[in-house]
């Protein structure tokens, strides 16, 4: 017999745990990017690293107050998108996929080489760089919480945290894209052309686009690693790929699409892995190894997402109409 | 396509804008435009080669020429679409070479496209609004704090909801541009392009598409635009058209200027006719070019 109350109740957890949030805050980046203006950045995962190193280390390595943390990391990113989009974003949006997932794996590398050992610690990553933060902590000592979401008062802190920064930077999108700022990002994502015979100017609002959605992913770069210790090996592009994911699944050109996405996306990773790890242990697939059922878990989530994509192609969230003029 | 095309009053054409026997490059009295030297080549083919020309202020002129006679490429070059070889020239005295296009418009050179640019996920009512000039909820910051913009964004409204009327285009405002026609497309390309108010209005191909019931108050509207003190340059392949509400007319002919005059002296000028007839004996004849042929054929009999 399975244990079906751990699998739901495991599942269950992902709707609210600080990596879902971190997560949709990352997909609203590429919201941002692709949904709404039609940038291709493929290196997201590079944002993050940039947001998740540059909290820890100046946090670790120079004392820094946690504000200044976090500016730092925006900072680094904001430099990031310029150094990204400066050479890419008067050319053909192919040019910026190429030099992002490029650029994304450059930084990935970067934490990851033993030659600054002393200053990243490699491969091996940073911890303890939220000491400050914990302090902060003001709920009480102890595990609790409600039905499956039970949680210690570090992981409850994280989490509200997460929601609190995912809920702020939802509301900042809503705002600018319902905004004439909106109207001519959004018109950039169809005829970049049309736009400039109207005296936009265009290649600044395209920085200003991978400027705030890389910023979206440096937060949730912070967000993802609070509760954990932060290794470069999170970084992959494979990153990058899940997080498209939920946004195609939530739907591109939302707000709540990639917070849903993202719900959805974890609940379902969970509830597989634990569906199949009790099933392999019960006996349920004798041809399988516990290794290999690691692997199906990825396997069933996609094909959970393509049934979605093909039945549902505009996302959970998307507007019908407006696919119905895609070509 | 003849007579239906006739706006529905009797066009006043602007006179005396010419210095000189209206030769090609002839000076005008107060043009708005000037090219010198304008060249712009595609590897070996010269698709544009303009020596010297002066559109003039205030009147409605008609670049007019052969197909691939390099009218569009022209009209890309000028505004900043399209980098020339070599060229300098000028609009209301200010050097527009190196100027990006976005600029080019906030000076108030505003064109449309030959392929229409209209935004097909964005309202017929947001394309309108996103033609407005100086708006400051287009501002990152400003965005933010919606009682900045909304006296503007409503004062926008009503001009687009104007413009719409005019264009018959006001039951639709609340439609995605995509579910348009081609024509109304065209149509909406060019009231877009009138809500920022532009000094000089250029047209590629305005009426392409755009049923002949339209058509004529589209003239209107043309006419009306030099009547609000606006200069329209347009192609168009339709003479009868150019004959009725242009005051001048430019003609190109393998990327130079081979004539100009008003409309109804170029019509007859040899260069003219063998722009036309000449592309048509040594290239393909395709559909369009022996429209133009016939049409051509049909004025000059018109004019005898
Ligand atoms: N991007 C380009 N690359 C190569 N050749 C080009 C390009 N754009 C235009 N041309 C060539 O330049 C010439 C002029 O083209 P253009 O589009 O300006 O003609 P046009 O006068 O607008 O014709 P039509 O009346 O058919 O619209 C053509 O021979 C065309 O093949
Ligand atoms: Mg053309």
């Amino acid at each position: 017999m399975l244990d079906w109350g751990a699998i739901f109740g495991n599942a269950a957890i992902e709707f609210i745990s600080p990596t879902t949030a971190a997560y949709a805050l990352a997909a609203l980046g590429l919201a941002v990017h692709f949904g709404y203006t039609g940038l291709l950045n493929f290196g997201q995962a590079g944002f993050m690293a940039i947001g998740a190193y540059g909290y820890a280390l100046s946090a670790l390595r120079f004392g820094l107050p946690i504000w200044a943390c976090v500016l730092i990391g925006i900072g680094a990113s904001v430099v990031f998108a310029l150094i990204l989009g400066i050479p890419t974003l008067r050319l053909r949006a192919d040019y910026l996929a190429i030099v992002t997932i490029a650029a994304a794996e450059i930084v990935r590398l970067l934490f990851t080489t033993s030659e600054f050992d002393d200053f990243t610690g490699s491969a091996s990553g940073l911890s303890a760089f939220q000491r400050d933060l914990e302090a902060l902590n003001p709920l009480p000592d102890g595990s609790y919480g409600f039905g499956p979401w039970n949680f210690s008062d570090r992981t409850w802190f994280f989490l509200m945290i997460a929601w609190v920064v995912v809920a702020l930077c939802a509301l900042l999108t809503w705002m600018l894209m319902r905004s004439p700022w909106g109207r001519v990002i959004k018109g950039i994502r169809e005829d970049e052309d049309a736009v400039r015979s109207l005296g936009k100017n265009v290649y600044s609002y395209k920085m200003q686009s991978l400027i705030l959605g890389g910023v979206f992913g440096t937060l949730a770069g912070m967000l993802f690693v609070f509760p954990r210790a932060v290794v470069p090996s999170y970084f992959q592009p494979t990153l990058t790929f899940f997080i498209y994911a939920i946004l195609l699944l939530g739907g591109a050109a939302t707000i709540l699409g990639p917070i849903v996405g993202s719900m959805v996306f974890w609940v379902l990773l969970s509830f597989f892995s634990g569906f199949v790890a009790r099933a392999v242990a019960a006996g349920w697939f004798p041809f399988m190894t516990q290794v290999q059922a690691g692997q199906l878990r990825f396997i069933l989530v996609g094909v959970a997402i393509i049934l979605i994509v093909v039945f549902m192609p505009q996302g959970i969230l998307g507007n019908k109409k407006e696919l119905a003029f895609v070509k | 396509m003849s007579s239906d095309t006739v706006p529905s009053k009797t066009p006043e054409k602007t006179t005396g804008l010419h210095v000189g026997d209206p030769a090609p490059g002839v000076k005008k009295v107060d043009p708005i435009l000037i090219a010198d030297h304008v060249k712009r080549t595609f590897g070996g083919l010269t698709a544009v080669d303009v020596d010297h020309v002066e559109i003039p202020r205030n009147a409605i002129t008609a670049l007019i020429g052969p197909n691939g006679a390099g009218k569009t490429t022209f009209f890309n070059l000028l505004t900043g679409f399209d980098r020339p070889d070599t060229g300098t020239w000028e609009f209301d005295g200010r050097s527009l070479a190196h100027v990006p296009a976005y600029r080019v418009a906030r000076m108030g050179l505003i064109r449309t496209f030959q392929l229409t640019k209209s935004l097909g996920l964005l309202t017929v009512m947001d394309n309108m609004k996103l033609g407005a000039k100086g708006q400051s909820g287009e501002n990152f910051f400003r965005a933010l704090l919606p009682f900045l913009w909304r006296g503007e964004e409503h004062a926008n409204e009503q001009k687009a909801m104007d413009l719409l009327t005019r264009f018959k285009l006001d039951a639709k405002k609340d439609d995605y541009a995509a579910s348009l026609s081609g024509g109304q497309r065209k149509l909406l390309e060019m009231a877009r392009a009138l809500m920022s108010d532009p000094t000089l209005v250029m047209l590629d191909e305005p009426m392409a598409g755009v049923n002949p019931a339209l058509t004529q108050s589209l003239l209107d509207h043309i006419l009306d635009l030099k009547a609000e003190g606006m200069t329209v340059l347009f192609v168009e392949h339709d003479m009868h058209m150019v004959r009725h509400i242009a005051d001048w007319v430019i003609v190109m002919a393998e990327g130079r200027v081979v004539a100009e005059g008003d409309p109804h002296e170029v019509m007859q000028n040899p260069a003219v006719i063998d722009a036309y007839l000449g592309s048509h004996h040594d290239s393909d004849l395709g559909e369009t070019e022996s429209e133009h042929v016939t049409a051509m054929k049909e004025l000059i009999d018109d004019e005898q």
